[in-house]
């Protein structure tokens, strides 16, 4: 059933709808909620509410409980490839858990917010941005590891990444919800304007996988062995631009590397000439390939995964 | 004074980028000033041109005391403004919410570290920012709750309010923020307006910038007297939010004294000109804060009025 989470009146004869489809099945009342599109040009999100909203609407006598699906969390930065809310300046994922009191964008995001409080466990995903391409992962602040890591194994995701707490974070929505004791796993799968089909559907097989050992599901689930990493068991190379220019990789996402192995090019398309070679910095995993080849000093490349 | 590249970094297709600073007086670093920071910041860039001809001229009359030396960036960002767009060119991200920066990351970390290792050690440290929504203030220094925040000094500015408020998560990442973590006296001027231009509210800026030099001993330039200032936080605030969407019509400006029940302005129905409500004044105050873009969503904060009891 699709149902309102929240609506506000747009100047010319126009309402903006956050909507969420509940499919509900069994006797049990426990929530699990999928939310995506917060940033408006993440779009991989799209193919795995279409995927799990049809699959468990076919699995229905599988199903014992609550599950919200919300595709658009920022239904106008989607309609116009804006990353935050159109003529909104703050990101809306720096503004949870929102005000009832203040603005359009923040009464919104605080709408949502109490949607999803109380849930059982609310899966967030992301996907990047239009610059960089990341294989699936998830990525759990360092104070919810405990808890969080064991349910993000499930995900079926290639990667974990326990990242450091950062005063400005705790305005997202997963820390929102996980400082309340509502669960949030974020998901952080491709690259902005894009849906990466294979991703997709390995995601939703995580989901399914963890739907059933949370109990909402009892079907089957099509899960291949894959070996997951942990952030705890190396360490997180950043490479970013040494100069400005057109970065050409020379490899695929998603690949382990030598020290010393060739990950790519800066170069001078107007002169002819290379002004860097980039190449990895340890043995390790590149989790993370800048997608968008336009590079100034300082863009980021790669992010490198290096087991201990 | 002297002309010093800051940062420096080449573009694939454009000229460099580069962040131009102005130095005058010789000594301790006691104030730095900085403009626009973002591609909007109009009105900010032309306070600190003005400054900067103002402190040639101050220099050369030998008004800059010994041992102080002042710091003006009129712009962090020009290749934002010279394209019109608020943020950093490419990947839309914030300059002012990437303090205290970092040297090795992304392009818009390391313009912000280059900024902070230049700008931090000053004694006092004066940003000419800009709010998140569209609209027009009545000149104030603003200052973060943070516990290093200093309203006395504050008040040598002889602006109209002190406008104190409680950081929020993302306020850690802001230049104002982190100079008050590194031992500076911070203080952002709001001048009025983003994105246009008011020489006669930018005058009243500079005359305060200036006056607070003169009373710190940094610069000997009497001005004329401002305002004996008003210390506010939220709490003194009632905010006034649209109930309707639709073209929005102001009938009172920032600064004006209002009663309570004053028409404020009106919502008017996009397709026949119907009024589809009217705004009228929780209470007696002054407007602090008047939106003034022509159309409004539902709920869009419309109003600041500081509460006169």
């Amino acid at each position: 059933m699709v149902t309102e989470v929240f609506s506000s009146e747009l100047p010319i004869d126009e309402r903006l709808t956050i909507k969420k489809n509940r499919i509900k099945g069994g006797n049990s009342e426990k929530r699990f909620c999928i939310v995506t599109g917060t940033h408006g040009d993440e779009l991989e999100g799209q193919y795995v509410c279409f995927l799990l909203s049809q699959f468990l609407q076919e699995h229905i006598d599988d199903v014992d409980g609550v599950i919200d699906i919300y595709p658009a969390l920022n239904p106008l930065g989607i309609d116009s490839i804006t990353r935050g809310i159109p003529n909104f300046d703050l990101d809306m994922n720096r503004i949870f858990p929102g005000d009832p009191r203040g603005a359009m964008a923040e009464t919104a995001a605080n709408a949502i917010y109490n949607d999803l409080l109380g849930a059982e466990m609310v899966i967030d995903i992301h996907a990047s941005n239009i610059f960089l391409r990341e294989i699936p992962q998830v990525r759990i602040n360092v104070k919810n590891a405990d808890l969080l890591v064991p349910y993000g194994k499930e995900l079926n995701v290639d990667f974990i990444w326990i990242h450091e707490a950062a005063t400005v974070l705790e305005s997202t929505l997963a820390h929102s919800l996980n400082s309340v004791g509502t669960p949030c796993l974020v998901v952080e799968m491709g690259v902005g304007m894009r849906i990466t089909r294979h991703y997709g559907t390995s995601l939703v097989n995580g989901i399914l996988q963890l739907l059933k050992s949370l109990g909402f599901y009892r079907g089957e689930v099509d899960i291949e062995n894959k070996e997951q990493f942990v952030s705890t068991q190396g360490e997180v190379e950043f490479l970013n631009a040494g100069c400005s220019g057109v970065f050409i990789p020379s490899i695929d996402n998603n690949q382990w590397m030598k020290k010393g192995e060739k990950i790519g090019m800066i170069v001078n398309a107007l002169e002819g000439n290379v002004l860097e070679t980039v190449v990895s910095p340890c043995d390790g995993l590149v989790f993370t390939l800048r997608a968008y080849p336009i590079v100034y000093e300082g863009s980021l490349m790669a992010r490198i995964f290096k087991k201990n | 004074m002297e002309k010093k590249i800051i940062f420096r970094m080449n573009s694939p297709y454009r000229d460099d980028f580069r962040i131009t600073g102005f130095e005058f007086g010789v000594g301790e670093k006691t104030v730095a000033i900085v403009g626009a920071m973002r591609g909007d910041e109009i009105q900010q860039q032309y306070v600190c041109a003005q400054i900067v001809k103002r402190l040639m001229k101050i220099e050369n009359d030998g008004k800059i005391d010994k041992g102080c030396k002042i710091l003006v960036i009129p712009n962090a960002n020009p290749f934002s403004m010279n394209l019109e767009k608020r943020f950093w060119s490419m990947d839309n991200t914030d300059i002012n919410r990437m303090f205290p920066g970092y040297d090795k990351g992304e392009t818009t970390q390391r313009i912000a570290a280059a900024l902070f290792d230049t700008l931090k050690n000053y004694t006092y440290g004066i940003q000419l920012a800009s709010f998140y929504m569209p609209g027009e203030f009545v000149p104030h220094v603003r200052m973060l709750d943070t516990g290093y925040q200093d309203t006395a000094d504050a008040k040598f500015f002889e602006l109209p309010y002190i406008y104190v408020r409680k950081p929020r998560p993302y306020d850690s990442t802001m230049l104002n923020y982190n100079w008050q973590i590194w031992n500076t006296f911070a203080f952002s001027i709001y001048s009025g307006l983003t994105n246009q231009l008011n020489t006669d509210l930018a005058e009243e800026t500079i005359h305060a910038i200036f006056r607070f030099m003169n009373s710190k001993r940094i610069v000997t330039d009497l001005q004329r007297h401002g305002y004996v200032s008003e210390i506010v936080t939220d709490d003194n605030h009632v905010v006034v939010q649209s109930k309707k969407a639709g073209i929005y019509t102001k009938l009172v400006s920032a600064n004006h004294a209002v009663e309570k029940g004053d028409l404020l302005a009106r919502i008017i129905d996009p397709y026949n000109g119907d009024t589809l409500d009217e705004i009228l004044s929780p209470c007696k105050g002054i407007v602090f804060f008047a939106h003034y873009r022509p159309l409004v969503l539902e709920d869009t904060i419309i109003f600041r009025i500081i509460e006169v009891k």
